[in-house]
């Protein structure tokens, strides 16, 4: 709606709201709540509030603050490791990651070299190799070398981000005009300078879409370390959720139920993702539009 | 002067040359990872997926063997059905969905537009042990929402019986990626110039005019985008159905439910790395022949405007 339009005729750019519309939409909210709504209802109950109660009602006392503590403080603080472990890979990958697609990125879209064209499809191709496609065979390479079930068998291959290239290939190739590198050339600047201080400040928001989707890729891996890690000291909070979950599932475990536990950390992890989010909304929407455009 | 203007040619071409594997110096550094992660692997793959795993005599080579075996396998091509179907069924319902509230919000006839797309967007970003968590529990009858339903009502539905446990898939997956398409329907209807809604209007063009011969067109490239990543990501379902066989018994997951769950579990648990290798292989050509179908005219776009 423009500030300037004050008519009170109904037009395209300004049209009645419509109740139906809206009712239908938020039935659609409601779908997307209802989880979260759910999870916080049940991570403030205790074990045996969670196995009796109706799961949308509290239980007969609000436990919340006493199921954190013992997530915090279960098995002598594993949930701390795994958080810090979560903290350390996502944090190093996510910058290495982008700071390679931005180069990448980069070079496909302002700087000529022979063979380019083929490197972008190449590129452009693997982003739809399956995950597992690759999984087997970097276990076994990785084993070779004897870094499996170390944190570089998870760091290294979240350093390669396919995707993040194609972000800033195109991020590059609409928001640093060629003109302003050419005078740069012109002025005696070389191709690092002028990439340095003029390219990657006219970069700056894309580096921020492609660090936010890099860190919940990461954040969210499950797969890799499944793949890769056997020591449980060494989990992110994903896969220490899943090991707490097997624990006192009904399909095979020690028998301990701990589904509270299970369920405040699954809040407690969640919590960070949705703070970036709300936080950080306008460089989900540039990435998002920008990945569209283009397709 | 013949010497002079030699000189002068040899240096414009050193640096027309230096120029010109800049671009690589800048590529490097991804290039390096990329081959270690990618390049290898898959050659790495192709290798020893010509290779069996004997109980005597160790690794034994046996050329294409793996390959004929899969096309004989029902487990396998009884995972790749049911992925199939899963796809042809999740993708459409999930994307017509985040179309149409792409359109509804983009109309601006809804109140509360930005607490929808945040909303909407939100389950975006939570991890699938997450998701497949708070659905699995929810859902369930033994802790969740229809054991209530059930007692109220004297029902016996359970959504994770066999029969169900993939419609309860798709609906966690409809939940994470139909905000998340939305918004990417939504990004492309906000770059119509709106010169172009007032232009229809004084040509009378009426609301479902306007959706149909300006909206619709314009999602096309998003289509196209949306669909590759969605066939994509479906025909790789895993960690769902992963998770909810250890949390849900009956639910008629078997270890080869979809091709990722049955290439992880001779791979990692019943040490058959070569013919994992080789179903993995097979699975990733579908999936790349299927994305470059969809994705050819968009990629032709894309290269003819560079």
């Amino acid at each position: 709606m423009k500030a300037n339009n004050k008519q009170t005729l109904y037009t395209i750019t300004n049209p009645r709201k419509s109740n139906l519309m809206t009712f239908f939409a938020f039935l659609f909210c409601l779908y997307s709540l209802l989880p979260y709504v759910w999870l916080f209802i049940n991570a403030t109950k205790t074990q045996r509030d969670f196995a009796s109660t109706f799961g949308l009602s509290f239980g007969s006392r609000f436990a919340l603050w006493e199921n954190i503590v013992s997530v915090f403080t279960y098995h002598d603080g594993i949930f701390i490791r795994w958080l810090m472990n979560s903290v350390f890979y996502t944090v190093v990958s996510t910058v290495v990651s982008t700071l390679l697609a931005a180069l990448a990125g980069y070079a496909l879209a302002k700087l000529h070299f022979r063979g380019k064209n083929i490197v972008l499809l190449i590129i452009l191709g693997s982003i739809s190799v399956p995950g597992i496609a690759l999984a087997i065979p970097q276990f076994l390479l990785f084993s070779k070398m004897g870094i499996t079930n170390t944190p570089w068998a998870v760091l290294i291959p979240s350093f390669v981000s396919p995707f993040g290239v194609y972000l800033m290939w195109i991020f590059s190739a609409q928001s640093v005009p060629t003109g302003l590198l050419e005078a740069a050339e012109i002025d005696g600047a070389g191709p690092w300078r002028t990439f340095f201080q003029i390219s990657l400040p006219l970069l700056a928001p894309a580096l921020v879409t492609v660090f936010l989707f890099a860190f919940v890729s990461v954040w969210n891996n499950f797969f890799l370390p499944l793949v890769m890690l056997k020591d449980t000291n060494l989990y992110p909070l994903t896969l220490g959720l899943y090991q707490w979950n097997l624990m006192g599932s009904s399909a095979g475990g020690s028998g301990e139920m701990i589904q509270n536990l299970v369920l405040t950390g699954a809040l407690l992890t969640i919590i960070p993702l949705i703070i970036a989010f709300l936080s950080l909304q306008k460089y989900w929407q540039s990435g998002l539009s920008l990945g569209a455009e283009k397709g | 002067m013949d010497s002079k203007v030699l000189l002068r040619k040899k240096q414009t071409n050193n640096v027309k040359n230096r120029r010109k594997q800049i671009g690589w110096l800048f590529i490097a550094p991804f290039a390096i990872f990329f081959t270690f992660v990618y390049i290898l692997p898959i050659i790495y793959s192709i290798y020893i997926s010509l290779f069996q795993n004997k109980l005597i005599g160790g690794e034994v080579f046996v050329g294409l063997n793996n390959y004929k075996e899969l096309m004989a396998d029902e487990k396998f091509w009884d995972g790749v059905k049911r992925v199939f179907t899963y796809t042809v069924i999740q993708v459409p319902v999930m994307l017509i969905l985040s179309m149409i509230l792409a359109l509804a919000l983009d109309s601006l006839r809804l109140y509360g537009t930005k607490f929808v797309r945040i909303v909407s967007f939100l389950p975006y970003g939570v991890p699938a042990i997450v998701s497949t968590l708070m659905w699995g529990f929810m859902l369930g009858t033994k802790y969740g929402l229809f054991k209530s339903i059930n007692k109220a009502l004297g029902t016996n539905f359970n959504p994770f019986a066999p029969q169900w446990t993939l419609v309860s898939i798709a609906v966690m997956a409809t939940w994470i990626y139909a905000g998340y398409n939305m918004l990417i329907f939504y990004s492309s209807l906000k770059s119509v110039s709106s010169d172009l809604y007032e232009a229809a209007q004084i040509d009378g063009a009426n609301g479902m005019k306007i959706v149909w011969y300006i909206k619709m067109p314009a999602l096309r490239g998003s289509l196209v985008v949306t669909i590759i990543f969605s066939i994509i990501g479906s025909f790789q379902l895993f960690n769902e159905p992963q998770i909810l066989s250890k949390m849900v018994s009956n639910s008629g997951i078997t270890n080869y439910y979809t091709p990722n769950m049955y290439v992880y579990n001779l791979a990692f648990t019943g040490s058959q790395q070569g013919y994992a290798a080789a179903l993995a292989i097979v699975m990733a050509v579908i999936t790349i022949v299927i994305a470059y179908i969809v994705q050819i005219r968009g990629l032709r776009d894309t290269m003819n405007e560079r």
